[in-house]
C-alpha cells in the first residue's frame, strides 16, 4: 500500500481516468483503484475524481459512504474481514474473532497501533461450504481454526516488513 | 455432485454455434419453449425476459450478468465463475446475439475479486478465438464484448436497479419499478440482466435443445438447479438437481439426516421445519435461489433469526423507513424475546411490523424481511430444535 502524503492527485487521477474514462460510469472503478494503492479515497483525491468525471464532491463521498469497501479515512494495510453470517457463525466465527483479537490486541472496527491490522466483520462472502472464512483485503481464507488463522496473521506481518 | 448436466463437461464455443445456426428471433423461442425461469431467486422466465429485451427501441442494448452473489447460503455462482466461465460467458453472448446487444457487462462481487485475473484470461481468450469481439464466429454484424465491473461489498446491489446505478456510479439504492431494466437499464438503455447460473443454462440449451430442458423437473419449474448447501450437513457444497426435489431427498444427498430444519432461499427464504420436509424445491413450492443453510438438533433458531435481522439492519440501503427504521425493531425484538423479555403482546406487535414492512418497501430486501420473520419465529416456538 502506497502512502498519501505528498501525493500528486492530479495526476494520479487523471491516469485512472484514462484507464477507466472520464464519465460518471467510471466512478466506481476509480475509486476501487484508489482504495486498492492507498487504503483509502483521501478527500484530496475525491476533489480530483469529481472534477476528472464532471460530477460533484458530495456525489463522490457519498458514494464512497455507502459501500463496505470504500472509505475516506485510512485503515490498517491489512484489513481483515471475518465473515459473521449464519454459515460462518454456526462454524464457531466467534473462537476465529477471539484469536484474531487477542492475536492483534484489538477489537472489532479498530486499528493496531503499528497501522498494519484492521479488524473488521463483514457479511456472507460465499465460502459458506468451507466456513469459517475471511478476507485479507483481496485474498480468501477457509476452513479457518483459531491455529490457522493466527498463522495467517503472522505471515501477513512478515510480509508487512514487522516480523 | 449430483446430475452433472450444467456442471459437467463443456466444449468452449458450442452454444455460440447452436445458437448462430439459428434466427435471433428462433434463439428466443427456444429459450422459451425450455421453460427456463432466472436463477437469482425472483424465477422470471429467461424467454419473455429476452423477448421484452429483442423487442424494446434503442440504440444500445446491454446485457448484464449479475454475480453478486450474496444471499447468505449461496456460492453456487462462485463455483460456475470458478470452474466453468466459458459457459457462463458464452450464455452472455447468445443474449447479445438474441436482443441485438454489442456490450455486456459481469457485476463481480468485490468478495470474488480474487476470481478476476483468471476471468479477464477467459475473455482474452474468447477474442482470440473470436467467441467476443468483431462478427463473432463469422457472422457478420454479430460484435459483442464483455467488461468486467466490480461491487464493493453492498448486498443490495445485487437488486438489478440498485445494480445498474452502481454500474452508472452511484450509491446502490434500488429504483422504483417500473420501468424496468428491459425498457431502461444501463444509461436509460433496455438492458437484459440475468443470473450468473441463468446464462449458464442458456447455453446448455442452446447446446442441448429446449426439450432436454423441458422434460426434467416440474412444470412450472423446468430443468435443474444448483443449490449451495452450508450448515449442519456432512458435505457442504454445490449440488446439481432437477427442480421439484423434496427437501428430504436433498439432505440425504448431503448427509444431514439429523436436521430438524433448513433455511431455503438465504436469508430472504423461508424456514422449512421437519414435518414439511416432503416440500419441493420449486417456484411453486418452496422457491429458491439455491441456498440452503442445514439446522441441526443443538441449534437456538433465534440465533439464527436474530443474524439475519443484522444482516438486513447492515445491508438496507436506508431510502425506505420501514425497512431502515422496521428491521431494527424486529432485531431489538427477537434480542428481547432471546432474554425472555418479550410479552405475547409486543411478540405480536412485531408481527404485524413484520408485515408492514414488507408491504411499505420499495425492494425485495425489505418486501421479504416478513418471509423468514414470520417462518423462523413460528419454527421455533413449535420447539424442533433447542
Ligand atoms: C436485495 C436483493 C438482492 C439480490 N441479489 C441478487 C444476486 O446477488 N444475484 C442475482 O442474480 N440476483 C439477485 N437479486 C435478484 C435480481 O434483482 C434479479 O431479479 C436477477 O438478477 C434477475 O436475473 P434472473 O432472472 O436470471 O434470476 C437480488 C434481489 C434483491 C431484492
Ligand atoms: S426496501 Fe430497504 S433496501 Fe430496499 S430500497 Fe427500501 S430501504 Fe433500500
Ligand atoms: S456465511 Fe460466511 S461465507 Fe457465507
Amino acid at each position: 500500500m502506497k502512502a498519501t502524503a505528498g501525493v500528486d492527485w492530479c495526476e494520479v487521477v487523471d491516469a485512472l481516468a484514462e484507464k477507466h474514462d472520464r464519465k460518471p460510469h467510471a466512478l466506481m472503478g476509480i475509486l476501487q483503484d484508489l482504495q486498492m494503492e492507498y487504503g483509502h479515497v483521501c478527500p484530496d483525491a475525491q476533489i480530483e475524481v469529481a472534477l476528472a468525471l464532471g460530477i460533484s464532491p458530495t456525489h463522490v463521498s457519498d458514494v464512497i459512504s455507502f459501500y463496505h469497501f470504500l472509505c475516506s479515512e485510512p485503515k490498517g494495510q491489512y484489513v481483515v474481514w471475518l465473515c459473521q453470517t449464519i454459515s460462518c457463525d454456526m462454524a464457531d466465527k466467534d473462537q476465529i474473532a477471539k484469536a484474531l483479537s487477542d492475536e492483534l490486541g484489538i477489537s472489532f472496527g479498530e486499528t493496531t497501533g503499528d497501522g498494519l491490522f484492521t479488524l473488521e466483520y463483514t457479511n456472507c462472502m460465499g465460502m459458506c461450504d468451507q466456513a469459517p472464512a475471511m478476507l485479507v483485503n483481496d485474498e480468501v481464507h477457509v476452513s479457518l481454526t483459531p491455529d490457522s488463522a493466527r498463522e495467517i496473521i503472522a505471515g501477513y506481518r512478515r510480509e508487512g516488513g514487522l516480523g | 455432485m449430483g446430475a452433472q448436466m450444467v456442471l459437467g463437461p463443456y466444449t468452449p464455443g458450442a452454444a455460440i454455434d447452436a445458437a448462430l445456426k439459428m434466427k435471433r428471433s428462433d434463439v428466443v423461442v427456444t429459450v422459451r419453449e425450455s421453460g427456463l425461469r432466472g436463477r437469482g431467486g425472483a424465477g422470471f422466465p429467461t424467454g419473455t425476459k429476452w423477448m421484452l429485451a429483442a423487442a424494446a427501441t434503442g440504440d444500445e442494448k446491454y446485457v448484464v450478468c449479475n454475480a453478486d452473489e450474496g444471499e447468505p447460503g449461496t456460492f453456487k455462482d462462485r463455483v460456475l465463475l470458478s470452474d466453468h466461465a466459458d459457459l457462463v460467458f458464452d450464455g452472455m453472448a447468445v443474449c447479445a446475439y438474441a436482443i441485438g446487444a454489442r456490450k455486456g457487462f459481469v457485476y463481480l462481487r468485490g468478495e470474488y475479486r480474487y476470481l478476476l485475473a483468471d476471468l479477464e484470461a477467459t475473455l482474452e481468450r474468447m477474442r482470440e478465438e473470436n467467441r467476443l469481439g468483431k462478427s463473432i464466429a463469422g457472422k457478420d454484424g454479430f460484435d459483442f464484448d464483455i467488461e468486467i465491473r466490480l461491487g464493493s461489498g453492498a448486498y443490495v446491489c445485487g437488486e438489478e436497479s440498485a445494480l445498474i446505478e452502481s454500474l452508472e456510479g452511484r450509491r446502490g439504492e434500488p429504483r422504483i419499478r417500473p420501468p424496468f431494466p428491459v425498457s431502461a437499464g444501463y444509461l436509460g438503455r433496455p438492458t437484459a440482466v440475468n443470473n450468473v447460473e441463468t446464462f449458464a443454462l442458456a447455453s446448455r440449451i442452446m447446446e442441448k435443445g429446449a426439450e432436454w430442458f423441458s422434460e426434467i423437473g416440474t412444470d412450472e419449474s423446468a430443468g435443474y438447479k444448483l443449490f449451495s448447501v452450508s450448515g449442519d450437513c456432512e458435505n457442504p457444497g454445490v449440488y446439481e438437481l432437477p427442480m421439484g426435489t423434496s427437501i428430504n431427498e436433498l439432505l440425504t444427498t448431503v448427509g444431514a439426516e439429523d436436521a430438524v430444519a433448513v433455511q431455503v432461499g438465504g436469508a430472504s427464504g423461508e424456514m422449512v421445519t421437519r414435518d414439511a420436509f416432503n416440500r419441493r424445491l420449486a417456484f411453486e413450492d418452496v422457491a429458491t435461489g439455491g441456498s440452503v443453510i442445514v439446522f441441526g438438533p443443538e441449534r437456538n433458531l433465534l440465533d439464527v433469526l436474530e443474524n439475519f435481522m443484522d444482516f438486513f439492519t447492515d445491508e438496507s440501503c436506508g431510502q425506505c423507513t420501514p425497512c431502515r427504521l422496521g428491521i431494527r425493531r424486529l432485531l431489538n425484538g427477537v434480542r428481547d424475546l432471546k432474554k425472555g423479555a418479550l410479552s405475547a403482546d409486543d411478540l405480536k406487535m412485531l408481527r404485524g411490523l413484520s408485515k408492514s414492512v414488507a408491504i411499505s418497501s420499495k425492494c425485495g430486501l425489505g418486501q421479504s424481511c416478513d418471509t423468514p420473520f414470520a417462518s423462523i419465529l413460528d419454527a421455533h416456538l413449535k420447539g424442533v430444535a433447542q
